[in-house]
């Protein structure tokens, strides 16, 4: 009996090592170990001998079962871990092969620019406003205090649409428009595109502006010195000089046109800046008279600036961009380099 | 405005070099735009007189000649210019002088023939950028004196782009004010001594239109020398103000406008029908000008006439018949006044810019006509001779431009600019600008001068006084406001997440122009009502824009001709269409696509993007905004019949559009793949609720599939429509995994595989209760589209 047991053992134990992958190996357990496996088999048999043997034959079972065991566990472990390594071997893939799915576009760089912009303003308390693009003159020109024939209009290059309605020239409408509807203190933005009947290597006839203005009991031209001043050097993220000199806008008195040192070469005077170390970046000035008489707010009272600067001129001097055309035309070789 | 420094300096010579001058203009308002100097750099070049020539033995074209340059001994100096003659005056280069572009001049033989220098032409010294022959000076020059200091070539030409409001700076004079006033110093008009008068003749004037012209002076000169020539320094000094030369004349009005501002006319007194007379001119009058162009009159321009016809567009342009020529022995002097309202715009009218128009319209000084007319007197007589009439003056006092005293608050100096001056301070910086200052309780009382024309309110003298101060010298505050906080709108989505979502499925933002081609427009958009421009910058931009796919078609085309084969664009911005007269300017968002879906990538099969590509980036951001927008099939003439969907909110209103580029405009605006476009108007897009919470149910939810046969007829939307119209309010989700049509299924049907999700808030749902559902959901499936179960 015994050494029938020590056969099945040995058996089992080349069986276990002939195994090559786990389901033969459990294919063993069962042809021993199963509900008709050869070890249960005699232990079923166990029946059949008398009590003194039946006990001592039993351990020598239950010792060659669990030696089995034993077996099979570290074989077990032994094939597992085998095939996880064939696994992780096959499934081994080039991981510098790119990626799948959509690719990432961008934002037009005047659009950056423009949120740049209105985010800077926005967290200083400014709101944000907007206005149409075909505009009467009189939002244009006349409540701006330019009236008919007035030099400036000449100034203007306007593109008409009849005697009376334009494109507008620029933003300072967008003023005029929220002064009409709403009672001072303002803080206003007001970005969008403009339109000029002038085309040439530096001119577009559609550009973008941003117009900014401010309302209050007490504003003075230091405030729009102040603003303006912070308001380039978080534009350029650089410790820049800001100069003004006087101009001359018919909207604002007095006003002036503002200049930033020379990005490029930090206003030591390059080609960019024709060698004066200063690019002019917009206009500004205190909110005429005549502007607030027309929308009926008293300038005794109150007083504003109001500041408006190109956003592409903007965009150009912050990404280096040397070509204005570039923007409208699209390509996406050059639209693709901003993210 | 061109200004000669050397003739600045003349009326003022501040102690500061070009480059400080030239900042101190600048950061007063009146912007340099350059400085250029007025001849190249060269050095040892003088005077000489060529005494003789005599033919070169060896060279046809060369001459020897023997030219006195001031030193002991004539040099020998070969030439070839073919203008060289005896007794003629030129620039010589004597040995070692270095002529513009380093070019050195030694002693040399030409031809076997020493020569001891070179006779210059214009251009060997930089003057001119071409010229033909040696350089001819007038008799009168010193020979053997430096050409530099003779033609006064050391100065420097300030060009200054001056704002309309300073029209007062359009002149030698003018500028020299200002520059006494950065400077500190005291300037005197330049004093002008009224020249003699020799005979009593004068021409009768007549002034009509008094509101137009207050003030007209004219005076006869007569028996002018015909062969009088402009001397050299008056040459120059119109030269370096960009004005050419034509006749003495003609030569001392520009000169006197350049010096004083005062734009002056001289007419040929033979041609004149006196009295002379300034009127508003008849319709349909025509008038020869100077420029040889006819204008008809339009009844409104102020012209100067005589008895017989118009002369002179009044303050614009003279007339070619009465103009003064070289036959020309009286002349006419007129110096006038016209205000700048009438003078505004007309020269426009008639496509004309002149200096003249150009000082009339921003405002000539009207107390400047007496001293202008006997300048240019005296400057006429020194150079032509003639005898001198008395100036005949019609002056309309009343109808001058007002120069009330405007008011000046200390107060208000201090609250706009922030600084304090004292009274002293006050009345030098007024009084050196021209300006009369007299103290008042508040401030003071300041009256600006008639060369003023911007001066009428506070505000205006408060800027005079930031310019002079130096805006960069006022005090600057650091932004401090009030703070409100800022707002959170959240049923509002700003168009920014839009644009996110669409850069981030691959769709590059572009930016394209408002006025679009018509061409373009017509094809794109037939039934719009479009807005044209009176007057485009060219034929391609005279439209606008009905729909954003104008410009996003262009803008495609200008990439796959630049070997793009995929392009994905977007743009936000507005559409112009006119809708019952009215135009609309509507806030739109649109997107194109074409070619392979996906970037070409390893490992999948390429792919052209098709209709449910782009409408699942449609779907993308209508997700975002959550509005009740759905879509049905349409029809627009730029999109193919059969692939075009409208998208509709909930009262049916069409707010966009998705579909297929029509094959034969595609074919027509030479893609070579199909495009697909949407565009939809931004004010439903945005529109979004607030999120609102609703409970989860605690019991397993239950997917269930379905497979319909149906007419291929039944659109997806009817077949989820009438699921959901069934009611049954545990059925959570309903989606379409799977059409099939073809083998196996009978022609003209499809197969629709449905997936529901089932989930109940109260209990585990049974297989019993679910086949009744479905047993529910069927009948009217059945009954509403014809569907069959698919076993």
């Amino acid at each position: 009996m015994s050494a029938s047991i020590e056969e099945i053992l040995t058996q089992a134990l080349q069986a276990l090592a002939d195994a090559t992958n786990l389901s033969e190996l459990d294919q063993a357990r069962v042809h021993y170990l199963g509900k008709k496996g050869l070890f249960t088999q005699q232990m079923k048999e166990l029946g059949r001998l008398d009590p003194e043997q039946r006990k001592s034959v039993r351990q020598i079972i239950n010792t060659a079962k669990d030696r089995f065991q034993t077996e099979l566990e570290e074989r077990k472990s032994g094939l597992e871990a085998a095939e996880l390594a064939a696994r992780l071997a096959a499934e081994c893939v080039d991981v510098t092969l790119p990626g799948r799915g959509q690719a990432i576009a961008g934002l037009h760089p005047v659009t950056i620019t423009m949120r740049r912009i209105a985010k800077i303003f926005s967290d200083a308390g400014f709101d944000i406003a907007e206005g149409p693009e075909i505009e009467d003159d009189y939002h244009n020109f006349g409540a701006l205090n330019i009236p008919e024939h007035h030099p400036a209009r000449a100034m203007h290059d306007t593109f008409y649409f009849d005697a009376h309605t334009v494109l507008r020239t620029h933003t300072s409408p967008v003023q005029i428009r929220v002064m009409e509807s709403s009672e001072p203190p303002l803080k206003v933005i007001a970005p969008g595109r403009v339109y000029r009947c002038d085309s040439d290597m530096t001119h577009s006839p559609m550009f973008h502006q941003v117009e900014g203005f401010l309302v209050d009991t007490d504003v003075s031209f230091g405030d729009l010195k102040g603003v303006i001043f912070e308001f380039l050097r978080a534009f350029f993220e650089k410790d820049v000089d800001v100069r003004f000199r006087p101009s001359y806008f018919p909207f604002t008195e007095p006003s002036a046109e503002f200049d930033v040192s020379c990005v490029m070469c930090d206003g030591k005077g390059c080609r960019v800046c024709k060698q004066t170390g200063w690019l002019e970046v917009g206009g500004c000035g205190m909110i005429h008279p005549e502007v607030f008489k027309s929308v009926g707010i008293d300038h005794e009272r109150y007083s504003g600036f109001a500041f408006g600067t190109g956003v592409e001129r903007l965009a150009m001097m912050r990404y280096g961009i040397n070509d204005l055309r570039m923007f409208f035309e699209n390509d996406l070789k050059f639209l693709q380099q901003f993210k | 405005m061109q200004v000669s420094e050397a003739w600045l300096r003349e009326l003022i010579n501040p102690p500061v070099d070009t480059e400080q001058l030239v900042a101190q203009l600048t950061m007063a308002g009146l912007e340099v735009d350059a400085v250029t100097p007025v001849a190249a750099e060269f050095s040892g070049v003088v005077v000489g007189q060529v005494l003789s020539t005599e033919q070169h033995p060896n060279a046809d074209k060369l001459k020897i000649c023997k030219v006195d340059v001031g030193q002991d001994e004539a040099l020998q100096i070969v030439c070839g210019a073919s203008n060289v003659r005896p007794g003629l005056k030129i620039p010589a280069a004597l040995i070692g002088a270095v002529l513009p572009g380093d070019f050195q001049i030694k002693q040399s033989k030409l031809r076997g023939e020493l020569s001891f220098g070179m006779l210059c032409s214009e251009s060997e010294l930089g003057l001119a950028a071409s010229s033909s022959g040696l350089m001819e000076l007038p008799d009168d020059a010193p020979v053997g004196s430096d050409i530099r200091d003779y033609l006064m070539l050391n100065d420097k030409v300030i060009e200054l782009g001056l704002t309309p409001n300073r029209a007062d700076c359009l002149s030698v004079e003018g500028v020299a004010r200002e520059a006494a006033v950065l400077n500190k110093m005291s300037f005197q008009n330049l004093a002008v001594e009224p020249v003699a008068v020799a005979h009593q003749e004068t021409l009768q004037i007549q002034v009509q239109a008094l509101d137009a012209c207050p003030v007209y002076l004219g005076r006869l000169i007569k028996g002018i020398a015909q062969n009088a020539a402009t001397p050299l320094w008056m040459q120059e000094r119109l030269r370096r103000s960009g004005v050419r030369s034509l006749s003495p004349v003609v030569d001392v009005t520009n000169y006197v406008l350049l010096e004083l501002g005062q734009p002056l006319h001289a007419f040929d007194a033979a041609k004149l029908a006196a009295p002379i007379v300034v009127r508003t001119s008849r319709k349909g009058e025509n008038l020869a000008l100077l420029n040889d162009q006819i204008v008809e009159l339009d009844g409104e321009a102020l012209v100067i006439a005589d008895q017989q016809q118009a002369l002179a567009l009044a303050g614009v342009m003279g007339g070619s018949e009465s103009a003064v020529s070289d036959t020309t022995r009286d002349i006419f002097l007129e110096c006038a006044f016209f205000t700048p309202r009438n003078i505004a715009g007309k020269a426009r009218d008639f496509g004309l810019h002149t200096d003249s128009s150009h000082r009339f319209e921003r405002g000539v000084d009207f107390t400047l006509q007496q001293r202008a007319i006997e300048r240019a007197t005296q400057l006429i007589v020194e150079i032509a001779g003639g005898s001198v009439g008395p100036v005949n003056a019609v002056v309309s006092e009343q109808h001058l431009p007002p120069r009330p005293a405007v008011k000046l608050r200390k107060q208000r100096i201090e609250k706009v600019l922030g600084i304090s001056l004292s009274s002293q301070e006050i009345v030098s910086l007024f009084e050196g600008l021209g300006m009369q200052v007299a103290e008042s309780a508040e401030g003071w009382e300041i009256t600006p001068p008639g060369f003023r024309f911007d001066i009428a309110i506070e505000e205006d003298l408060l800027e005079e006084i930031g310019r002079i101060v130096g805006y960069d010298n006022l005090p600057t505050r650091p932004l401090m406001m009030r703070t409100e906080l800022g707002k959170a709108d959240e049923a509002i989505l700003p168009l920014t997440r839009l644009q996110d979502c669409l850069i981030d499925r691959g769709y590059q933002e572009a930016i394209t122009y408002s006025f679009v081609d018509e061409a373009m427009q017509q094809a794109v958009a037939p039934n719009d009502e479009f807005v044209r421009i009176q007057n485009p910058i060219s034929a391609e931009l005279a439209v606008m824009r009905t729909t954003l796919w104008c410009g996003l078609l262009h803008a495609a085309l200008y990439n796959t001709n630049r070997q793009q084969t995929r392009v994905r664009l977007f743009e936000s911005g507005l559409r112009f269409v006119r809708e019952k007269g009215e135009i609309k300017q509507e806030k739109m968002l649109a997107g194109l696509a074409l070619g392979s879906v996906y970037v070409e990538q390893w490992g999948e099969k390429a792919r052209n993007v098709d209709f449910f590509d782009v409408k699942a980036d449609v779907e993308a951001f209508l997700d975002l905004a959550a509005g009740d927008l759905s879509f049905r099939p349409g029809q627009h003439p730029a999109l193919h019949p059969g692939q075009t969907a409208e998208i509709v909110d909930a009262n049916a209103n069409v707010v966009g559009l998705l579909g297929m580029l029509h094959p034969n405009l595609e074919k027509q605006l030479g893609f070579d793949s199909p495009v697909f476009l949407f565009e939809l108007a931004q004010e439903a897009v945005l529109q979004r609720s607030v999120p609102k919470f609703a409970p989860l149910s605690k019991f397993p939810s239950v997917r269930r599939d379905m497979a319909l046969l149906l007419s291929r007829e039944v659109s997806a939307e009817q077949i989820v429509d009438c699921i959901r119209s069934c009611q049954e309010p545990i059925v959570r989700e309903v989606s379409i995994f799977d059409i099939y049509q073809g083998k196996g299924i009978e022609e003209g049907y499809k197969s629709v595989a449905l997936s529901l999700v089932l989930q109940d808030f109260e209990q585990t749902l049974t297989d019993l209760e679910i086949d009744a559902i479905f047993r529910r959901m069927l009948e009217k499936l059945t009954v509403q589209l014809n569907a069959k179960l698919r076993e």
